[in-house]
């Protein structure tokens, strides 16, 4: 079935394949979007934890 | 049923719920989508019209689909967090904004893919379309109306009424087919009746829609937990948390 | 972030919700934000005069015309009511044939033909795969013999 008329498709493969693209690249930022604002999010309670243990000292 | 919906308006409980589901739903998500997209591109058969162009319809349709479920989700927390006070609402709303907005422009983008080959035109101002287009520049206003206030409370608020201002704009989408002469067909499957796809066709997109929501409750759950990670980041267990 | 950007932030929100509050007052207060009007419309005058629109409907079978080498096209436009023809000259959609849904864009001209500028196909919501849209076809065929009432001398 992934034969050269897969990649083809049946004529429509500059609408098909960048359509398909653009999808699972949106999918893949989504992905790398959360994560990156996550890890954001730790640093900036590890920073309000420092900046409470330096009030302290 | 009270008693759960109450301890999820906690913070550190719906931290930990969300961390808790997280990897069922991105297992679910890469399961359904991997088959769907196996299956609907390579051996669904052809359409007797639009030919392999209609394969379009495994990424667009779930695209549609989850851009005016996520609105509706982020205006529901937005509605619970303005109405009954419960704050994490604010914080679920303000992590969907940008996965239902990226999905927006994901069905506006496939959607114009598709148009130019069937229809003859990558854009034309029909209902369905300008509305969808509309609703795109209502997440942009509701992520952007948040930054723009110096008190954060603020910001949730004012995008929260956005938010609810806007979910009329969702049933438009949907039903303005139907309601109005437009170039963009009635519903396939979101519709009373049976849907007008055979098995073979059928089964990968609705594991594509499945897998969809999967996928979107992944993500949702690693920026809620974002989320309140930030905006409880001076109360004592998020510190014990982080700190661990 | 500095007060401007701040500022900017504010306009832009904003700026989404009145554009956005504008154009579903638009939609709610105008009756007519249909994208096509249709043949029986055109044809009984409510379609604007000197002033391009949208006709949509059903390309009628038999209709369609094309000298060899000519880019020019002739075809009649129904909604099973009533019929405009209709005239184009450029490339027509994929999907263009009898029977399929079309959308133009163009001008009513004096003697009733529609001068068409663009022609778009809009298809419906059904996908089938070729074997059985034939077979579907095959079956409307006999059907259809079927129901004809059988001539008597």
């Amino acid at each position: 079935m992934i034969r050269g008329g897969f990649w083809a498709m049946g004529g429509y493969a500059r609408f098909v394949w960048p359509s398909i693209g653009f999808a699972v690249a949106v999918l893949l930022w989504n992905i790398w979007s959360a994560r990156r604002h996550h890890a954001r999010a730790l640093v900036r309670v590890r920073r309000a934890i420092q900046m409470a243990r330096s009030e302290e000292s | 049923m009270w008693r759960w919906f109450h301890r999820l308006a906690s913070p550190p409980h719906l931290y930990r719920t969300a961390g808790a589901l997280t990897p069922w739903f991105a297992f679910a998500a890469a399961i359904l989508i991997g088959y769907g997209l196996v299956d609907g591109l390579a051996f669904a058969p052809p359409d007797y019209q639009q030919g392999d162009a209609f394969r379009i319809i495994y990424v667009h349709a779930p695209s549609a689909w989850l851009s005016l479920f996520g609105y509706t989700a982020m205006a529901v927390a937005g509605a619970i967090a303005l109405i009954w006070r419960i704050k994490v609402g604010y914080a679920v709303a303000a992590a969907a904004a940008p996965i239902g907005a990226s999905f927006t422009l994901s069905a506006l983008v496939t959607g114009s893919l598709w148009g130019r080959p069937m229809w003859g035109t990558y854009w034309a101002w029909d209902p369905r379309l300008t509305s969808e287009l509309i609703l795109l520049f209502l997440y942009f206003g509701v992520i952007s109306l948040r930054k723009a206030f110096e008190d954060p409370g603020r910001g949730d608020r004012a995008s929260a009424l956005l938010g609810i201002v806007g979910v009329v704009n969702v049933p438009i989408v949907h039903f303005s087919v139907y309601w109005w002469n437009s170039l963009h067909q009635g519903g396939t499957v979101m519709r009373l009746g049976k849907p007008e796809m055979p098995g073979s066709m059928l089964w990968p997109l609705l594991a594509m829609l499945a897998g969809f929501m999967c996928f979107f409750g992944a993500v949702l759950c690693v920026r809620v937990r974002a989320e309140i990670l930030t905006r409880e980041r001076q109360s004592t267990w998020v510190r014990e948390v982080v700190a661990a | 972030m500095t007060p401007r950007r701040k500022r900017l932030w504010v306009v832009l929100g904003i700026l989404a919700g009145v554009s956005a509050s504008v154009a579903l007052a638009v939609v709610a207060g105008r009756q007519d934000i249909s994208f096509y009007y249709v043949p029986t419309q055109v044809a009984l005058g409510k379609a604007p005069r000197d002033k391009d629109f949208r006709i949509g409907g059903l390309v009628m079978k038999g209709s369609v015309r094309r000298k060899p080498g000519d880019m020019t096209v002739h075809f009649v436009l129904t909604d099973y009511a009533h019929q405009v023809p209709v005239v184009y000259t450029g490339v027509l959609p994929d999907l263009f044939r009898e029977g399929q849904g079309i959308i133009a864009h163009g001008q009513l001209g004096p003697n009733g033909v529609f001068v068409a500028d663009e022609v778009l196909a809009k298809h419906d919501s059904k996908y089938m795969p070729p074997e059985i849209a034939a077979a579907v076809k095959k079956n409307a065929g006999i059907a259809g013999a079927a129901a004809a009432p059988s001539p008597r001398g």
